[in-house]
């Protein structure tokens, strides 16, 4: 592949990976040279994670039998097929000359150790260096990381940290014995934009210092094309396609390699454009890639007429530690002071990061949540003076979608049961057949057939899930849809047939969206205007058009910068934003400043700061 | 710390004073005392009956006794027993460290063998080892503990003379009670540190342990078993408040000194101070132990710690 490299580092030649009967990789080879990084990428299922395991023979634990393939690793002692060594050689090789750095920063550090004992263990372990030496070391490395307070963080436990600087300690760690290759399975893939532009610098930075090989497992084709010297693309099991990254974003031969690019939300490709566009998909058809669906201007925003959703000036704060007597001390500040409209047929995007507060908002209006201040109209009445009788009228006008369609759907009934719930509640239909009928219809307006209802949630893959959310969401008729990450726990190939579903559905029916979202690029795709929020304040507040071609706030400037492009030749040393997102939580009487809001274009709003 | 502690110091006053109000009302609807302490005494005259009952202060309202005998809890003076007016803290100061060494012994017996064979039947989940380790643990589970109890005497005491059938004298005599307590305990341990290390293997800081190139005995014994202390510890605290409650068979089988003993036979005479003191030193021993289990919590996990 790379012709500099005379032997490779790591080759894997025709690997096979079994679990029991299944062969989930098949005949995979790729290689690795010195100093580069190789991204393997494909979606939820493609066998990129077992990859990474079964390099460190990891997957052993996990039941994987290795029946065909070689994995050859230049060792200490020369070069070995990883595949044919012992566990317990395998143990002086994993943290020593392979290591590898996992996508749950949360859970990747142990509870109950301090940071400071966890990175010493593998220098005690691989280095035989005594508690002193090897905690002075693991300082230095946390300093590395450029975590602050390195010394003071060796004494902290994981609960104390943040997602992002639990990462850069496993990158620490990972990087404590100075190996050869570093195997980072979706490093970045739950963390905030910003954090991940953090964490992708480090990675470079230490790369280009140390030598390390990277092998970069992703599902992110914009990471890929900020990091990756070389792509292997996996789909189920195979590697379809493999070389350098610009002759695959540029001329990708392979049919997958092609509707997986094209599936990619692509920040800035919606420049010039007023409106949303519903663009048609590309999908694998008797694998070949065909275009579905048509193109079209999303002019459905209504803005005549009178706004569906009016949020004034609302609140919403949660105490969260008492002192003895039972007395708040500590309040998370989760929405200060939010405005905004939503009026028929139009999208409204809320992005922003974790602890924005931008979840709380849609739970508020949802009346999952109750508001310490402030107002929430619908259709011009105020939920403050609606009774009971009304507001339960409001649930149904009002549906949710929520992030996690495995976790929202009732594992132990039929989806056609849990479809036809919101009408059984709202006494829409009385009558059984009616009903069945409704649902057959739904199931098919959403891409699933009648003969589906009768199956249990455990049938249905992650697309098809929340295609019965959304279905169970249209039945009550709503005029508001709440769509709270709605698509973020989607491979991009279903999220881009998920967005123009929701786009045809809105021309429909007129259905207007209270978006929430972090991802920029999807944002740009389908709303007609988009909320910043930064610590429950909005930052800016604009058509679509105002917030991505003329940002005004510096978060908004910040935020976009941060978001990496699926274009290799776009590479940008990624806006290096230090330190982390503030938290919103805040001692009694310690009150934020809350932003005036000015109106620098017409409907282009954004927070002056006092 | 303050805080908790004084909550905890309120719930034990008032556990205290629930249970022992509960004992003493229930033991004296059961039997009269001076006619179970002058059966077969001869003539009895009604007028004797009222004067040794004077004399064992059953004269009073009840409230007055209760009352009494609360005040005897501050001063550590319970009064004396019905039978032969020893003083009941004499005799609870024989039985309480009898009963506590047994049940301690019995504790720890069971941790140190259900620990190593609950982690290698979980990581050898679903091959032989398991399944050998949980029909053993089906069989423990199986035994009541009088019938294993006899069954062991018969064996080692009768049989084969190796230990001693009863009583309470040196490191021989507590092998018998303490395993067939052990075995018992032992059963439901073994499963309950399977699943919870079962669970805990699930994490992904175990993987991350692995991948750090630890030795298993490393990833299982420091890793893994810490996070399982939680819940293990939890258990054992309630098997402790169980293992005294249930002592009382098992102590008389062996004949041992101990609270359960004196509770049994406290019951049969209706000796309301020993069986009023044995009850409140045992509930209090149980809210001890929980008081423990707290501390032990912030421990091991500093979650809760910083918490507190």
């Amino acid at each position: 592949m790379t012709q500099t490299a005379p032997k490779p580092l790591l080759t894997v030649e025709g690997l096979s990976v079994e679990f029991g009967a299944s062969r989930v990789i098949d005949d995979l080879s790729f290689s690795v040279s010195r100093g580069q990084t190789v991204a393997v990428v494909g979606e939820s299922g493609s066998g990129k994670s077992v990859t990474s395991l079964s390099i460190m023979r990891l997957a052993d634990m996990l039941g994987a039998q290795f029946p065909t393939g070689r994995i050859l690793f230049d060792t200490a002692n020369g070069q070995a097929d990883l595949l044919r060594l012992d566990q317990k050689t395998m143990r002086g090789i994993r943290g020593k000359e392979i290591s590898m750095i996992f996508q749950e920063p949360m859970t990747s550090l142990n509870p109950v150790f301090t940071i400071g004992d966890q990175v010493a263990e593998i220098l005690k372990l691989h280095e035989g260096k005594s508690n002193t030496a090897a905690l002075a070391e693991a300082k230095r490395l946390l300093d590395m990381v450029r975590l602050p307070d390195a010394a003071e963080l060796l004494t902290r436990y994981p609960h104390q940290l943040s997602g992002g600087m639990r990462q850069r300690v496993m990158i620490a760690m990972a990087l404590a014995c100075k190996p050869k290759l570093l195997i980072a399975d979706e490093p970045t893939t739950a963390l905030d934009v910003t954090i991940q532009a953090q964490i992708l610098n480090i990675l470079r930075d230490l790369q280009k210092d140390l030598g390390t090989a990277i092998i970069f497992i992703t599902h992110d084709m914009g990471v890929v094309a900020e990091m990756a010297d070389d792509v292997v693309v996996m789909w189920k099991g195979k590697a379809v396609e493999k070389g350098p990254a610009l002759e695959i974003f540029d001329k990708p031969t392979h049919p997958y390699t092609r509707t997986l690019l094209s599936a990619v939300p692509k920040l800035g490709s919606m420049t010039g454009q007023d409106l949303p566009k519903r663009l048609p998909v590309m999908v694998l058809q008797d694998g070949e890639p065909k275009l579905a669906g048509v193109e079209r201007v999303q002019d459905t925003a209504r803005y005549n007429a009178d706004p569906l959703l009016s949020v004034r000036d609302l609140f919403v704060r949660f105490d969260i530690k008492k002192n003895f007597f039972g007395k708040a001390t500590h309040r998370v500040h989760a929405v200060e002071k939010v405005s905004f409209d939503i009026h028929p047929g139009e999208t409204l995007a809320l992005v922003g990061e974790s602890g924005s507060g931008k979840s709380t908002i849609g739970r508020t209006i949802q009346q999952l949540q109750k508001a310490t201040a402030g107002n929430v109209s619908f259709a011009g009445r105020s939920l403050a003076e609606m009774g009971m009788a009304e507001r339960q009228k409001l649930r149904q006008d009002v549906q949710y979608i929520f992030q996690d369609p495995f976790a929202s759907l009732d594992p132990r009934k039929t989806v056609g049961f849990s479809i036809a719930e919101p009408i059984r509640t709202h006494g829409l239909l009385d009558n059984t057949a009616e009903i069945n009928k409704t649902v057959d219809a739904l199931l098919e307006r959403v891409g699933l057939t009648s003969a589906h209802a009768k199956r249990y949630p455990h049938e249905f893959s992650g697309g098809q899930r929340q295609r019965v959310c959304i279905a169970r969401a249209l039945a009550s008729n709503p005029k508001l849809i709440i769509a709270d990450e709605a698509l973020s726990a989607l491979d991009v190939s279903i999220q881009a047939q998920i967005i123009n579903l929701f786009m045809d559905l809105q021309q429909e029916r007129g259905l207007a969206y209270l978006f929430i979202s972090h991802d920029m690029a999807v944002v740009e795709k389908m709303s007609h205007r988009v909320a910043v929020l930064y610590l429950g304040q909005i930052m800016e507040l604009g058509y679509r058009r105002q917030v991505f071609e003329t940002p005004s706030h510096d978060y908004t400037r910040r935020l976009l910068s941060a978001v990496p492009i699926a274009d290799p030749r776009q590479r940008k040393q990624l806006a290096a934003i230090e330190g982390d997102i503030p938290s919103p939580v805040r001692a009694v009487g310690n009150e934020p400043v809350l932003y005036a809001r000015e109106e620098i274009a017409p409907g282009h709003f954004v927070a002056r700061s006092a | 710390m303050a805080a908790f502690l004084i909550k905890r110091l309120l719930q034990a006053i008032f556990v205290v004073i629930a249970v022992t109000l509960t004992v003493a009302f229930a033991i004296r609807l059961t039997g009269d005392p001076a006619l179970m302490l002058t059966q077969g005494a001869g003539s009895i005259t009604e007028a004797d009956l009222v004067k040794i009952r004077e004399g064992l202060g059953l004269n009073e309202p009840f409230l007055v006794q209760y009352f009494n005998f609360l005040k005897g809890i501050f001063t550590l003076d319970f009064g004396k027993s019905f039978l032969g007016g020893t003083p009941v803290s004499l005799l609870i100061g024989k039985a309480l460290p009898a009963t506590l060494a047994l049940a301690f012994t019995s504790l720890i017996v069971s941790i140190v063998i259900s620990i190593p064979l609950g982690i290698k039947a979980a990581t050898s989940r679903g091959k032989w080892a398991d399944q050998l380790i949980r029909i053993l643990s089906l069989v423990g589970l199986s035994f009541p503990n009088f019938w294993l109890a006899t069954m062991l005497v018969l064996l080692f005491a009768i049989a084969i003379p190796l230990l001693p059938p009863s009583g309470m004298d040196g490191f021989a005599s507590f092998v018998m009670p303490a395993v067939t307590m052990g075995i018992i305990l032992t059963a439901t341990n073994v499963r309950l540190v399977r699943t919870t290390m079962l669970e805990t293997l699930r994490s992904q800081y175990i993987m991350v342990a692995r991948a750090k190139g630890l030795s298993e005995n490393v990833v299982l014994y420091k890793h893994a078993l810490r996070n399982c202390a939680i819940p293990l510890i939890t258990y054992f605290g309630l098997q402790f408040g169980g293992l005294l409650g249930g002592i009382v068979v098992v102590e008389r089988v062996f004949n041992w000194p101990g609270m359960g003993t004196l509770a049994f036979d406290a019951v049969g005479a209706r000796d309301y101070p020993v069986l009023q003191a044995v009850i409140t030193v045992l509930s209090l021993m149980i809210i001890g132990i929980n008081l423990l289990v707290d501390i032990a919590y912030g421990l091991v996990d500093p979650r809760i710690r910083t918490e507190g």
